[in-house]
């Protein structure tokens, strides 16, 4: 691509064509604050924070939506520019709840630090009429707090433009604006999905995961319980950006350490169940594709997707996989087998997952998901990343300064296809492994397929196995996804198996993840940086396929008996809900 | 439709054009009575007048001697129903239905002109016969509004019969698209719905995009409170409308055409439509234009009420259906419009030019206005002003031409105090500016802007501050909330107006007014929040006293802001009937029967009950 | 002003449901059709009430929270029925230096609702609207078809008592 000459507070630059002023700044080493701005997401030029002056435009110009030209002067920081962003700056106050103190986004809130940055001291210099609105704690899985909205629309953009859901929209009009859902009705009763990634894409405390963190610490104190975790594959690889690493950096071991000193009685690695829900779905594969029943499977790890596709496809719900979810499995195994073991009652058992996820939190308390019993949920809270992160920071425990440590037995051994789950693709692929062993009699020469991994919406591959060919479909965002099935409905798309996540890139960016900044998100391609850890620790496991993980032929050995016999069914197996809208 | 064609049209219809230039012509139909069918007109009772009157010519037996047309709007509101009877042009105004049947019998049928519904000259208290001999009419210069009036806005003939299309025809057959859009250029045309910029370079601006598909769209959601010329336009000339677009269609390359229009203009919104059904009809619309090849169409998209929506990227946000708000720019419509598509906006009446300069050329359009500002300009005179109404003079009048001569001056013999233009994004100008010649430039130097051109006149009991608030209150409900400085800004701009006009302001309040207002402009998203403080820095550069009277003195010299104003009662004239204190329903009034009463200000709740009571008038608010 | 919601149940009938399938059949396939559909679905409802908009949104695919988005954006968009007497007091510049006003609080202060309210016989509904054009006749006011004109306050209740 051609590039074009710029000046940007007085120094020379060539950048990219077609560049904003915003990107064109970076080039420079200069980051022009923004609060609207999402990258491909939300780019309205509405907060005006980014305004900056340019030589010879009639007025200040928005760098996130306007293109650089040749010969262009921009001046990012001059006094006018400043003084302006501190008035910006109060009136955005002026409407914003400001309990700072106790906000749950107290250290990472981007208003915050731009009020920081600009030294905006009066925070009552706009003092004047404010709209309250009641908090939305109807979902089991995020709280919209309205009082705290500064109406950058990021929200908005990420479940319209991104998602392709629109569960909540601009309403109303000039100071009344507000987001919210239609005829202001609670997010519950509406088709929301609960993928959190509006959660994820505020730059304030207006938007959070339902906190579930208060009755496993009073679970932890209660000596008659018995509290067990497991953590999902991909929190590994992210819970360290929460500690001050880097994007991308695989912390496990720490990760395990902190847990165990918040008092579990046992600390697990999910990634045992992700290759039991492969060696289950494999099967399940493999009857459908013979019988050329209910094809194309579909994958249903991503409870997101589930509702997604009950609300919006439920003419697809057969077509799901019914093998719970990993962390539905662990659970379910957790208060059957290992409770049976152990001599433990189930309803003593509070078992916890740590996920990527907050569709999770709705997950555990659907239907058909009490394996050990009526009233006894596989699992009993679901939180996310960045909850189990609070809970190690409440705890005091300094996690860089931890020796690294492993899960606990009997479920710590795992399979490099399950480490890959939390990456779009992954569970394609490791299921696809699984399904051609069975094929083929033999595991696959190769083990890697490159085509249905990268962030690309939508992957199409097409696999011979032996005499069959088996056609195959990744989609990730729900608004890939649902471009995906109605290209299935209207007969362009032919295919076998479906591996769909309901968020862009899977569980590596998930709504349950650390939340970065508008200005990270920008420049740091977080889905590839998250998702190579988990290729990495693939690629260095030496058992590469969920069928080959001893812990899990040893659950089917001493519990289950065969993948997809009746015991299976009746612990790993779940239905679905046609909701429709 | 061939040319050939048009030209008969035009040839066949020269008897009615004759007539009502007030030449006697042979024929059966001798006698045309124009009836206004403008809104306002219709709202007193103009159809019911028309209806009746065809009912009394029928009886009278000389229904097919006399044509009864609705016209669009004559201009003159206030004296409003207004009919014409031509060949005369006998001007009757403030009509009622009872007086129909006079006016039949007496003018019609026997020839004598019914005196008393003749205009009054305001100055000379003598009856005026013809329309153009009022002082109302005589120093304008109708170029925009010139069939307004004149023809039948539904019969598209008429239109034809005063050289309507000849523009189409010439530009499409014997000029180059840039031929067009040069002319544009070389007359000065500049946007009449707002900033003024020039009509010529947008065009370019389109021509030079290239793409597949362009857009012409019209921009008549004329939202400026107390402007109504993009109303009157589409009601008395829909056809000039419809003509400049498939022009400004050639010339950019585009071939459909929308006009956004407020749906509460349904006159104008039906009238528009059966004049683009007869032009569909008539070949002037659709595909092989005067068999060139050229095809253009058009829709019509109404508003829903939100005046955001006349800013042009809201405008075309809202034809795609969606929440009307704005985006930032670039790219520009010219670049990025309609469904993403090369797209120019233009406002009814910078159409309504279009068809005139090119068929009467350059010299003939800048011969009129001044250096930056050629042509003509609309403007809907309201407020304290005798003649209400629309008047179109050359850019350049002065205001004083405008107010005293055209309208008539103010009524009640009250001083001249402000004249608001530019509504809710102006400013207004004070008597000691009222000898500006008014046009673009200088209306901006003076901290106003033209807007649409709404001109509302105010007198000395106007408060300004009032009236800052008043527009900023509009502001306040029609901002989009899409952007901070217009969403809250405006909003806490709004609080500190009620802060000075109930009586709770300090003097910083004033700097504090400035400073945002100066934010607002430089800050917000697009046009509406860019001029939404001009009401307050306006008034606050022409009468900063008034707001330091409100905020220092706590009082209202124009005796407006309610919370500021005490109630008294003048001895003198007090008769003690107490009838006052009877009324007061808080106690506040006491004093012996036939004796001065006094009002406990403490007590008072300005209810105005006493005011209204009094027989005396010795009760005064101050 | 934020947009008030309605408490009356819907009584939509399976002829208005026909004419909105209409409407939408009609427009559906037209990029801007969300705006087009909603003013014709108030032509045939009276206004917009959740089972409208709900309709509208499954028929067209559109989400129903950006449908609503839209519907209280515009004024002209009602959430609640209108009255049988529908009162538009015009609030434009000339008709508010007019006094228009005071008109308007009369007809508040004698009909005991805000604007934007329907009274509560359901019989009236008040509402503020930007310029008619009818400044000439300044203040004005509109109450279903037929228009009032150089209204004062004192002949207000004259006015109401025809309906």
């Amino acid at each position: 691509m051609e590039n074009v000459n710029v000046k940007i507070n007085g120094r020379e630059y060539s950048v990219p064509a077609g560049s904003t002023i915003l990107d064109a700044a970076r080039v420079a080493g200069v980051e022009i604050p923004t609060l609207c701005y999402l990258k491909e997401i939300n780019e309205i030029g509405a907060c005006r924070l980014c305004l900056v002056e340019v030589k010879g435009a009639r007025g200040l110009m928005a760098a996130c939506v306007t293109p650089v030209t040749e010969g262009m002067e921009v001046f990012t920081n001059t006094e006018k520019v400043q003084k302006m962003r501190k008035t910006n700056l109060e009136l955005v106050l002026s409407t914003h709840e400001r309990k700072c103190l106790s906000c749950i986004r107290s250290r990472d809130c981007e208003l915050q630090k731009l009020c920081r940055d600009y030294g905006v001291e009066d925070e009552e210099h706009f003092k004047g009429k404010v709209n309250h609105m009641p908090k939305d704690e109807s979902t089991a899985f995020l709280v919209r707090d309205n009082d705290k909205c500064i109406l950058c629309r990021r929200c908005v953009g990420a479940c319209k433009n991104m998602q392709g859901i629109g569960a909540i929209s601009a309403l109303d009009r000039g100071f009344d604006t507000h987001i919210g859902s239609a005829f202001e009705m609670p997010l519950g009763a509406t088709s929301c999905v609960g993928c959190g990634q509006c959660v994820v894409a505020c730059p304030v405390g207006a938007l959070y995961e339902k906190d579930d963190t208060a009755p496993i610490w009073a679970a932890l104190n209660d000596p008659t319980k018995h509290v067990a975790i497991c953590t999902a594959p991909s929190v590994r690889a992210t819970i360290g950006e929460c500690f001050g690493y880097e994007p991308g950096t695989d912390v496990e071991g720490k990760m395990v350490a902190a847990i165990k000193r918040l008092g579990f009685d046992g600390v697990y690695d999910m990634n045992v169940t992700a290759d039991l829900t492969i060696v289950e779905e494999a099967h399940e594969f493999m009857e459908r594709f013979t019988k050329g029943e209910n094809l194309p499977l579909i994958t249903s790890c991503s409870p997101g997707w589930i509702k997604y596709c009950e609300h919006y496809f439920p003419e697809f719900t057969d077509n799901l996989s019914s093998c719970k979810s990993p962390q539905q499995m662990f659970g379910a195994m957790y208060k059957t087998y290992y409770a049976q073991k152990h001599g433990l009652d189930p309803a003593d058992i509070v078992f916890v997952s740590a996920i990527p996820c907050t569709a999770k939190k709705f997950e555990v308390r659907r239907p058909g998901q009490c394996a050990a019993g009526e009233g006894i949920y596989d699992v009993d809270y679901a939180i996310t990343t960045r909850e189990l992160a609070r809970m190690i920071e409440k705890a005091g425990v300094n996690f860089r300064a931890l020796p690294e440590e492993a899960f606990d037995q009997p479920f710590a051994t795992r399979s490099g296809a399950g480490e890959i789950f939390g990456a779009t693709g992954g569970v394609m692929e490791a299921a696809l492994r699984t399904a051609a062993n069975a094929i083929l009699g033999e595991n696959l020469e190769k083990v890697e397929l490159s085509d249905v991994r990268g962030t690309d919406p939508i992957k199409y591959a097409t696999y011979k196995l032996g005499e069959h060919t088996v056609n195959v479909a990744v989609a990730s965002g729900t608004k890939n996804a649902g471009e995906l099935l109605n290209k299935i409905k209207a007969g362009e798309v032919k295919v076998d198996f479906i591996e769909i996540m309901a968020c862009p890139g899977g569980c590596v960016n998930g709504g349950g993840q650390p939340v970065q900044s508008a200005a990270v998100k920008a420049t740091v391609d977080l889905k590839a940086k998250r998702a190579a850890v988990l290729y990495n620790s693939d690629a260095n496991n030496e058992i590469r396929c969920s069928h080959d993980n001893p812990a899990v032929k040893k659950l089917y050995e001493n519990f289950l008996g065969e993948p997809g016999s009746h015991k299976a069914h009746e612990v790993l197996h779940t239905y679905y809900i046609k909701r429709g809208l | 439709m061939k040319l050939s064609e048009l030209a008969a049209i035009k040839e066949k219809m020269q008897g009615v054009v004759a007539i009502r230039k007030g030449e006697k012509v042979e024929q059966k139909e001798r006698i045309h009575v124009l009836i206004c069918g403008g809104t306002g007109c219709t709202s007193s009772n103009s159809v019911k007048i028309a209806d009746l009157m065809k009912d009394e010519l029928a009886k009278a037996g000389i229904a097919d001697e006399v044509k009864v047309v609705l016209t669009g709007c004559f201009g003159l509101c206030a004296l409003g129903p207004i009919m014409i009877v031509y060949p005369e042009g006998i001007f009757y105004s403030a009509v009622k239905l009872e007086d129909v049947p006079e006016i039949v019998n007496e003018h019609l049928v026997k020839g004598n002109i019914v005196e008393r519904l003749l205009y009054t000259d305001e100055i000379t208290g003598e009856h005026v016969h013809s329309l153009m001999d009022t002082r109302f009419y005589k120093s304008q210069k109708r170029v925009a509004l010139r069939n307004c009036g004149n023809i039948d806005p539904e019969n598209i003939e008429e239109y034809i019969a005063k050289d309507g299309y000849a523009a189409l025809g010439k530009a499409i057959t014997e000029m180059t698209p840039q031929d067009v859009i040069d002319t544009m250029k070389a007359s000065g045309l500049r946007g009449r719905g707002g900033g003024g910029f020039p009509t010529g370079n947008k065009w370019q601006f389109a021509a030079n995009s290239v793409s597949d598909k362009k857009y012409v769209v019209c921009n008549g959601d004329e939202g400026d409170p107390g402007a109504f010329m993009d109303r009157s336009i589409l009601e008395g000339d829909p056809h000039a409308v419809i003509e400049a677009m498939a022009i400004a269609g050639y010339a950019i390359g585009a071939d459909e055409g929308y006009v956004y229009v407020r749906a509460e203009y349904p006159i104008a919104v039906r009238r528009l439509q059966k004049a683009i059904d007869q032009a569909r009809e008539y070949g002037l619309l659709g595909k092989n234009i005067f068999g060139t090849g050229f095809n253009f169409d058009m829709h019509i998209r109404l508003g829903a009420g939100a005046f955001v929506c006349g800013e042009e990227t809201a405008l075309l946000t809202s034809i795609e259906g969606k929440r009307g708000e704005p985006k930032p720019r670039p790219p520009f419509p010219a670049v990025k419009g309609l469904f993403g598509q090369p797209t120019i906006i233009n406002n009814v009446e910078t159409y309504a030019n279009v068809a005139q300069i090119i068929l009467n050329g350059v010299e003939w359009f800048t011969s009129m206005g001044t250096e930056k500002s050629k042509g003509t300009k609309v403007f809907a005179l309201g407020g304290k002003i005798t003649n209400t109404g629309l008047v179109e003079v050359p850019m350049g009048t002065t205001l004083r031409t405008v107010i005293e001569e055209i309208g008539g001056g103010i009524p009640g013999g009250k001083k001249f105090k402000a004249a608001q233009t530019g509504g809710p994004s102006g400013g207004c100008l004070p008597a000691s500016l009222i000898d500006t010649p008014i046009d673009y430039d200088n209306l901006i130097a003076a901290g106003s802007m033209m807007g649409s051109g709404g001109l509302i006149v105010m007198d000395e009991t106007d408060c300004m501050v009032d009236i800052a608030k008043f527009f900023l209150e509009f502001t306040v409900d029609e901002s989009c909330g899409k952007c901070t400085p217009c969403r809250t800004g405006t909003m806490r701009l709004l609080e500190l107006l009620e802060k000075i006009t109930e009586g709770n302001g300090e003097l910083e309040d004033i700097d504090r007014l400035e400073e945002l207002s100066k934010y607002i402009k430089s800050a917000s998203l697009c046009g509406l929040g860019q001029t939404a403080p001009n009401p307050v820095l306006a008034t606050l550069k022409f009468f900063r006293e008034e707001y330091v009277a409100h905020v220092k003195d706590k009082k209202c010299p124009a005796g407006v802001c309610k919370k500021l104003l005490n109630y008294y009662i003048e001895a003198d004239k007090c008769k003690g009937c107490t009838a006052c204190a009877r009324k007061c329903p808080v106690g506040a009034i006491s004093g012996k029967v036939k004796e001065a009463h006094t009002i406990d200000t403490t007590k008072c709740i300005k209810c105005g009950a006493c005011i209204a009571t009094c027989k005396f008038n010795a009760i005064y608010k101050g | 002003m934020k947009k008030k919601m309605t408490t009356v149940t819907f009584a939509g009938t399976p002829e208005q449901e026909l004419k909105l399938d209409a409407a939408i059949e009609k427009y559906g396939k037209d990029e801007g059709a969300i705006m087009r559909i909603l003013q014709d679905a108030q032509e045939i409802y009276g206004y917009l009430p959740i089972e409208v908009q709900r309709m509208i949104s499954i028929k067209t695919g559109v989400p129903l929270a950006e449908i609503y988005g839209v519907a209280t954006f515009y004024s002209q968009f009602s959430l609640n029925p209108k009255g049988k007497v529908a009162i538009s007091v015009c609030l434009g510049t000339a008709c508010y230096v007019k006094g228009a006003g005071p008109v308007m609080e009369k007809i508040c202060e004698l009909l005991g609702v805000q604007p934007g309210e329907t009274s509560a016989d359901g019989k009236f509904s008040v509402d503020a609207t930007r310029c008619l054009g009818a400044c000439g006749l300044a203040p004005v006011i509109t109450i279903n078809e037929d228009v009032y004109g150089k209204l004062q306050p004192k002949d207000v209740a004259a006015v109401l008592a025809k309906y």
